[in-house]
């Protein structure tokens, strides 16, 4: 029986040293508050709970969590969370990764642990900026920014880690603001019960080198009319009067407005996450303000066999065949000789 | 012409031909059969980079160099009693390896016009070489072979594969082997998949044994003894997959999973190959995405309380540098077992080195220590790696096994030992998280700490590449730092006390101690036994631990006048023992040709180092 948990169990002693006003806050907050609920469905007891982290402000956060926890090197979260799977199966692993760390220098590793579909859970702190080395442009940065190392504007292509996940293969995706605490939530203990690798791409605020990174979608004014809020077996519907909703029109999503042109509630598209095909994830996960309104929610949430499983499933499978039991039989096997 | 049957103490025959022409399974097959047999033999593959290089080329020649013997026999040779080159750009790139005395069996039907201009040469290769007056048998291998097998119904293609066999069988006729070991192979080999393949084979390997022992022109054939070896079974082993069983036998007997990331590297691969076969004795293998990837998934395994484990070359070190730091730093049981090969860079692959030694030692951000062992040849491969395993382990430290490519490929025959003749490894698994868990507080003695594992109730921690005191708590305290740097550092040191003492080999005080690490250990032991024969007064010292060095080496090396170290690199051990004891006179012996010692340049180094005392 799993012992029952609050949010306090998951709150470590140590103080959180986040600029008052990041966004962090409340990703941490979020996580401790989604894992009582994990714990109780997936029947794991605290000690069975491993946060991983990168290099950047967001990987301080296992520092935070009453958890196992390794705060490794820059990009190598997940080669490390990877590690920990395979050793240990049933341990629940969530990975913190930011935007510099996921998808820059740990790009190698983001894709791959996508494309095995190991069984954890990524939180990827997307605030567009490297916050720790104070403010120069990130992959997620968009063109033209104005950075530190950037001074006359970047001239390169943001990532958009949504396609990037998708484009890997990637079984589950969700996109979330730091500020949507209850959504937050919703996400993490999907991905939790998701079983292969899980990305959340969580835009956050960097309230000193990138303030307001995603006012422009997130501000109360305009929110419910530059976001949607996609959720399974539902219409895709959005606005701050709930007119709007999305189509597909010819081979693109269009964004229209409910008894316009004809336009009918039965023409909404209803988002089904667990459908195989991405191909429809994938325009929804890249639909960007300000022709679209950006998708929020578990965009994708597919079932498929994970890498940890497959890899035990396996060496049960060749141990019931096996005829070498031990070590010593090994030693003996094949062609050996005696002399006398 | 009679032939004469020559007994020898040992012979050495070189197999040389294009990289497709199946000489490494040839050399290795006569070096099984001679094992099987009962002699001690030495391997040396000597292969180029490339899977195909361009025919007849002497940059495709692939080699394979067996050294047999009816006692110890410590080196692959340094230069052979018979040749065996398939082509002209196979007699050209190994002429130099002749004995004065030596036999040298050519294809005939490769010796044409072009295939000779190929390879360089303008008439008479054998004149042009300066090798007339050795033995030559020019025999016409491709023709004999299509007619050996001209009622076998095999297309010109497999029948022309089957060459090397025909060669192989007029070794066994020459050196006096029975053709038993060598049928049984073949059915091995082909009787399930390819049950056509099994009959011409055997007839083509008869036919070149009958070939030889009906030609007139062969004039010696040699028979080498079997070798007294110790009572018990044996089998052959190459230094890589001794490594993969040395880690398999040490996790099993720490009764933990055995987990290895890594990625494949040129000549280290064939490690992770043998272990991903044995995923039944509780082994888990990654091929991971990088090299990076291979030893942080190995971090998180040793987090997560596996016998962690990665396996490389030199390139992929240099990229696990970083993550090397943070398995010091966290202080987790981690084996990198890197086998050498020359660089820089990309260097020369397929060629062996001991040029990694000052990476492994020195090739990390901040004051970052590990320890170093080093297999002294194939079959110690195994010891080696299971004695990395049992230090990481219960001393809480990443350990790397200096290995080398002539370890790696090369192969010896190796007394079988019982599991049971292996110590326990007793990890130091965390027992009481009374008033919390402290991650790094240290046994008082070995300032060892204990290993919590994610599972274990009441003892979550944080570990992390952040400096932290022995609490765990994150601290950029002056005094706390250098504390945690120097106990980092001590832990290794007082690691001296559980390793064997140095040995040596000789007189314990002399003029000259000869000093080597590694895979050198054969060819320093055969040079100092020639020493001796001359009647030179020297001693043999040879190191299988390089970090920390045994208690007992300052005591050994104030026993004489000069050290001579030798090594396969321009003195990264001579710099390493001189900084360790500056004290002592050092004279350096030093290769950095991508190919192992001759016998012959240690003992020069010797005497000269003998005349200049």
């Amino acid at each position: 029986m799993a012992e029952v948990y609050t949010f306090k169990d998951f709150k470590s002693d140590q103080e959180v040293r986040w600029c008052p006003g990041c966004g962090d806050h409340a990703i941490l907050a979020a996580l401790q508050r989604a894992l009582p609920e994990v714990s109780a469905s997936l029947g794991k007891t605290r000690e069975q709970f491993v946060v991983v982290s990168g290099i950047g402000c967001s990987s301080r956060l296992p520092y935070y969590m009453n958890t196992y926890g390794f705060h490794s090197i820059h990009g190598r979260a997940l080669a490390v969370a990877t590690g920990i799977k395979v050793a240990n199966p049933s341990l629940c692993i969530w990975v913190a990764s930011g935007d510099g760390d996921a998808l820059a220098i740990g790009g190698n590793h983001f894709i791959h642990a996508i494309r095995r579909n190991i069984d954890i859970n990524v939180i990827l702190f997307n605030n567009r900026i490297y916050g720790l080395t104070k403010g120069q442009y990130s992959p997620t940065s968009k063109f033209g920014m104005i950075t530190k190392t950037s001074p006359y504007g970047t001239v390169e292509h943001p990532f958009n880690p949504g396609s990037l996940a998708l484009g890997a293969k990637g079984n589950f995706f969700a996109r979330s603001i730091d500020t949507e605490l209850k959504l937050n939530g919703e996400i993490m203990v999907a991905a939790a019960m998701h079983k292969g690798t899980s990305v959340m791409e969580m835009l956050t605020n960097c309230v000193i080198f990138n303030n307001g990174s995603h006012t422009e979608i997130s501000d109360r004014s305009v929110k419910e009319d530059r976001t949607i809020v996609l959720r399974h077996g539902e219409k895709m519907i959005f606005g701050k009067d709930r007119n709007r909703g999305l189509i597909l029109d010819g081979r693109h999503l269009k964004a229209v407005t409910i008894g316009e042109d004809g336009i009918t509630m039965d023409d909404i598209l209803v988002h089904d996450a667990t459908s195989p095909d991405a191909g429809l994830h994938t325009m929804l996960a890249e639909m960007a303000y300000p022709d679209m309104p950006v998708a929020l929610g578990i965009i994708r949430n597919v079932e498929s066999v994970t890498y940890d499983k497959a890899l035990v499933d396996q060496m049960e499978q060749v141990s019931a065949k096996a005829r070498i039991h031990s070590m010593d039989d090994l030693l003996r096997s094949g062609s050996v000789w005696e002399v006398k | 012409m009679q032939h004469r049957v020559i007994d020898a103490k040992d012979v050495v025959i070189r197999f040389a031909g294009d990289s497709g022409d199946g000489m490494q399974l040839t050399g290795s097959l006569f070096a099984s059969m001679s094992a099987v047999y009962g002699n001690s033999l030495s391997t040396f593959p000597d292969f180029p980079a490339e899977i195909r290089a361009p025919k007849g080329t002497v940059s495709g020649v692939s080699g394979f160099q067996v050294h047999i013997g009816s006692t110890d026999v410590n080196t692959p040779g340094d230069f052979c009693d018979m040749l065996i080159a398939m082509n002209p750009a196979a007699l050209k790139a190994n002429a130099k390896w002749l004995k004065r005395t030596a036999t040298v069996l050519v294809n005939q039907d490769a010796f044409d016009d072009q295939s000779l201009l190929k390879a360089g040469f303008k008439e008479n290769p054998f004149d042009e070489l300066g090798i007339s007056d050795r033995d030559i048998l020019v025999v016409p291998i491709s023709e004999l072979t299509a007619a050996s097998l001209a009622d076998s119904g095999l297309d010109k293609k497999s029948v022309d594969k089957c060459r090397n066999m025909f060669v192989l069988g007029m070794a066994c006729f020459i050196f006096d082997r029975p053709l038993e070991y060598l049928f049984g192979y073949i059915e091995g080999k082909f009787g399930k998949k390819h049950p056509e393949m099994v009959e011409p084979n055997k007839k083509v390997l008869s036919d070149g044994f009958n070939y030889a022992a009906n030609l007139q022109m062969v004039a010696n054939t040699y028979h080498v003894a079997p070798a007294r070896l110790e009572k018990g079974l044996y089998r052959n082993i190459t230094g890589n997959q001794a490594t993969a069983w040395g880690l398999m036998a040490a996790a099993g007997k720490a009764g933990l999973p055995l987990f290895c990331g890594s990625y494949p590297i040129t000549p280290a691969t064939a490690i992770l190959e043998e272990l991903a076969l044995h995923k039944y004795l509780n082994v888990k293998t990654m091929q991971a995405e990088d090299e990076i990837a291979g030893i942080c998934t190995a971090i998180g395994a040793a987090y997560a309380g596996n016998l962690a484990v990665t396996t490389t070359s030199g390139p992929g070190l240099s990229l696990k540098s970083e993550a090397l730091g943070l398995a010091v730093m966290t202080e987790l049981p981690l084996v990198v077992v890197d086998v050498q090969r020359a660089g820089p860079s990309t260097g020369i692959p397929t060629k062996t080195e001991q040029t990694d030694l000052n990476q492994i030692l020195y090739g990390r951000n901040g004051e970052c220590p590990v320890v170093v062992v080093a297999p002294h040849s194939p079959a110690h491969c195994f010891d080696a790696a299971f004695d990395a395993a049992k230090i990481a382990l219960e001393h809480m430290v990443p350990v790397v096994v200096a290995s080398e490519g002539f370890l790696g490929n090369g192969s010896e025959p190796w007394r079988i030992p019982s599991m049971a003749d292996y110590p326990e490894i007793r990890p130091p698994f965390a027992k009481s998280a009374e008033g919390g868990f402290k991650p790094f507080q240290r046994d008082p003695q070995t300032l060892v700490r204990e290993w919590a594992i994610p599972g274990q109730k009441g003892f979550e921690h944080r570990v992390g590449g952040l400096e932290k005191d022995h609490n765990g708590v994150l601290s950029s305290d002056p005094q706390v730092h250098e504390t945690m740097v120097r106990e980092r550092a001590e832990k290794i040191r007082r690691i001296a006390s559980v390793i064997p003492p140095l040995e040596v080999k000789g007189p314990e005080k002399g003029k000259l101690l000869v000093v080597g690490w590694g895979g050198t250990f054969g060819h320093i032991l055969s040079a100092v036994e020639e020493a001796w024969e001359k009647g030179l007064e020297v001693s043999f010292a040879h190191f299988d631990y390089i970090n920390p060095l045994p208690d007992n080496t300052g005591a050994v090396l104030s026993g004489f006048d000069k050290v001579l170290v030798c090594e396969l690199n321009s003195g990264h051990f001579a710099g390493w023992l001189r900084n360790s004891f500056p004290e002592f006179k050092y004279l350096q012996c030093n290769k950095v040709q991508g190919q192992p010692f001759l016998v012959q340049e240690i003992l020069e180094a010797i005497e000269k180092a003998l005349k200049e005392a």
